[in-house]
């Protein structure tokens, strides 16, 4: 048994090239969490303004994207953008903006809830002792806003790490689709090469979320009071 | 974009949405009720049970449906364990979702205040009647905008079921993506997938509104 | 009215959370149709000692005998029990999702099993004797704290319990809404409901009670009429504690009379 799993691994450069394909994994995921970042931030604050039309114009986008399957999304890219506008994009570029797209909607939907949460007696009793607008935002509404944006930013990265298998279907050689060509080469002399190579991916995957997500609730716990 | 080749293929999505909205809707039901016994084992804190719901809780947030629904799919027939596509595909929301039902249910459930709780049994009421009356009202309607997400996001991750030789609506896509008229077929992918989930999203859009308007829950 | 046999007795009762002892030995009898008001500075155990009087609890040593039953023993079918016991918390309790009318018939449909026309005239005529029957329909969140509050007494009374606890019931109301609550419960004293009520409402303790227990550091240090231990209190403990309610010394452009300048409502000097 164990003999079967050790051969899948040893083949050839197997190992490497799942360690390569997690190499993508992390790739996409964390640029895309960089972007997003960048990009939702000052989406947030736009969809917290008081200003009419930017919240419900925002409001639209992230509906549309929360709505719409990421694999909807990375087909509408790759096979439109390219073949039809004339755009060409690799598929790793399509994956990053796609992620991104929705990364920033969600981003938003996250910093516009943490500056909203952050009380209005905050503002008043900031202002109450003589702070000016921007040393408020500044000292009391930036510190308090970042404490409750950050374990949701941290939810939203092991949602991208999670949501990167979907790049196999334009064909990326992500964890998933190199665990897929190995197992249809060793699987004809090793039957249990999927149960290994699925069950490591699968391992893999636990191995990277489980701590980011514990420390997420270690945070939402301790900034709690 | 070609109108007629678009109503000439659209009988083909019908029934590929079809096909999607009932396996999400098994999917979606039995998550719901796995989820329920979790986050009631692990209100009550029975002791092992409520370990193994928690360690289960874990493993399947943590890990994506895809990899999930390839060890079912390719893996499990391997040692003997033989499902269909079909069954694979609920088995692995199911497997997906009960976890993030739990989740929805246990935040709910711990939003119910201890004195709430106190209050329920300095009238005599028993385990099972606390949890009925007082406690599961309260904390449904907490719980609601993480349900309605949940159901919304199983619906989307149902677009991953080709993987296991299930015709749903990317099956189709990618099938017809072969004939060249990616505009159409696009098209169609699109408004089928907003066709079977925004009302759902604007339904439960709706029961939130009411239930914050009556007031509870927050 | 008459004060009756024995219905409650306590004995040499503990209760610690962790390190901290918070009932250090309680020993306490109490009659039908008595009305025991509990006073003492916040954490002496008062609150601790009516929550194990209702099994929210765990006792960790002692006895509490009610109606002739050991309180203390494990096998107590609390469900039972607490329906002979009515509770009313600090901050009502209400159940949030149901209307005033609901709140009080949960307890007589689904724990005692009684018949809806019966508890229905029940719960009327409850409603009706604190003013609230028209409001019957109301969500809690409708309702002022002093109505919330006066529902959840009524909530309690609906079970027909044989005595009554009240925790701080008017601790977290406005001013202008506490009368019409104590209003209630002195209403109920004269027609001889056995009561055990903790509160900081010194007049209406003198109003309402009985007999006072002064309760400190987990011990009853005073048992005595209410006339005996407000004007004649027999410890330095008790009269220190009373003096926490008098401003009558103090004003503010004069010193304080008898003690020079060490009075709390000096501000302290810093330079």
């Amino acid at each position: 048994m164990l003999d079967s799993a050790l051969k899948v691994f040893t083949m050839g450069r197997n190992l490497a090239r799942l360690l390569e394909g997690l190499g993508i994994t992390l790739q996409i995921s964390l640029t895309a969490v960089g972007l997003s970042l960048l990009l939702g931030v000052p989406m947030g604050l736009l969809m917290a303004s008081r200003k009419p039309v930017f919240p419900a114009l925002l409001r639209l986008y992230l509906e549309f994207i929360r709505v719409m399957p990421i694999l909807v999304l990375l087909f509408l890219f790759y096979y439109s953008l390219s073949k039809f506008w004339n755009i060409n994009l690799s598929a790793m570029s399509v994956s990053i903006l796609v992620f991104t797209l929705w990364g920033a909607g969600e981003m938003s939907d996250l910093v516009r809830g943490a500056v909203t949460s952050v009380s209005r007696h905050q503002w008043e009793s900031g202002r109450a002792l003589g702070l000016s607008e921007v040393e408020v935002s500044l000292f009391i509404i930036i510190p308090q806003a970042i404490r409750r944006l950050l374990p949701g930013v941290i939810n939203l990265t092991t949602r991208m790490v999670k949501t990167t298998p979907f790049v196999f279907f334009i064909n990326l050689p992500d964890l998933v689709k190199v665990g897929q060509q190995i197992v249809e080469v060793a699987g004809m002399r090793n039957p249990l090469a999927s149960v290994w190579v699925y069950g490591f991916i699968f391992l893999i995957y636990f191995l990277i979320c489980y701590p980011i997500s514990l420390f997420s609730r270690y945070l939402e716990r301790r900034w709690q009071n | 974009m070609d109108l007629t080749y678009i109503l000439d293929k659209s009988p083909v999505f019908v029934a590929a949405a079809k096909l999607t909205l009932v396996l999400a809707f098994w999917g979606v039901i039995l998550s719901a009720a796995l989820g329920l016994m979790c986050a009631v084992t692990r209100f009550y804190r029975w002791p092992l049970v409520s370990q193994l719901a928690g360690a289960y809780i874990e493993l399947a947030r943590n890990t994506p449906l895809m990899v999930q629904l390839f060890f079912l799919y390719f893996g499990l027939p391997r040692v003997g364990l033989v499902l269909s596509g079909q069954t694979c595909a609920i088995v692995g929301l199911t497997f997906l979702g009960g976890a993030y039902m739990a989740e929805a249910f246990r935040g709910g459930l711990a939003a119910v205040g201890k004195d709430q709780v106190e209050a329920g049994l300095s009238i005599g009421l028993g385990r099972f009647q606390l949890l009925r009356y007082v406690v599961a009202p309260q904390a449904l309607a907490v719980s609601l905008p993480a349900i309605s997400a949940t159901v919304i996001f199983l619906m989307k991750e149902t677009s991953v079921f080709s993987i296991v030789a299930i015709p749903d609506l990317m099956y189709v896509a990618k099938d017809l993506l072969k004939e060249g008229r990616g505009a159409e077929t696009n098209f169609l992918l699109c408004a089928a997938y907003l066709t079977i989930i925004l009302p759902v999203s604007l339904i439960f859009a709706r029961l939130e509104k009411r239930l914050r308007f009556a007031g509870f829950g927050s | 009215m008459a004060i009756g046999p024995e219905v409650l007795k306590i004995k040499d009762l503990k209760k610690s959370f962790g390190e901290t002892a918070v009932l250090k030995g309680l020993t306490l009898t109490v009659r039908q149709g008595e009305v025991l008001v509990i006073i003492g500075p916040s954490g002496c155990g008062k609150s601790t000692l009516l929550r194990c009087l209702n099994g929210l609890e765990k006792v960790n040593g002692g006895e509490i005998v009610f109606g002739g039953q050991f309180l203390t023993d494990p096998q107590t079918n609390w469900s039972r029990t607490r329906q002979r016991i009515g509770m009313v918390f600090q901050n009502y309790e209400l159940f949030p999702h149901l209307t005033a009318l609901e709140n009080i018939l949960l307890g007589p449909l689904r724990v005692q099993n009684r018949k809806k026309e019966e508890a229905l005239a029940v719960a009327e005529g409850w409603l009706t004797r604190v003013g609230l029957w028209d409001r019957r329909d109301a969500y809690p969140r409708e309702l002022s704290g002093g109505q919330k509050q006066r529902v959840a007494i009524v909530r309690a009374l609906a079970m027909d319990p044989e005595i009554m606890l009240f925790d701080e019931v008017t601790a977290s109301l406005d001013p202008e809404m506490v009368r019409e609550v104590l209003d209630v419960i002195l209403t109920l004293a004269k027609e001889g409901l056995t009561m055990l009520i903790v509160t900081h409402e010194m007049a209406f303790a003198k109003a309402v009670a009985d007999r006072i227990i002064f309760l400190d550091e987990g011990v009853i240090v005073e048992d005595a009429s209410p006339t005996v231990f407000f004007e004649n209190p027999a410890t330095e403990r008790a009269k220190k504690f009373l003096n926490i309610f008098q401003y009558d010394d103090y004003h503010k452009n004069e010193g304080a009379k008898g003690d020079s300048g060490d009075s709390p409502l000096t501000p302290p000097v810093i330079f």
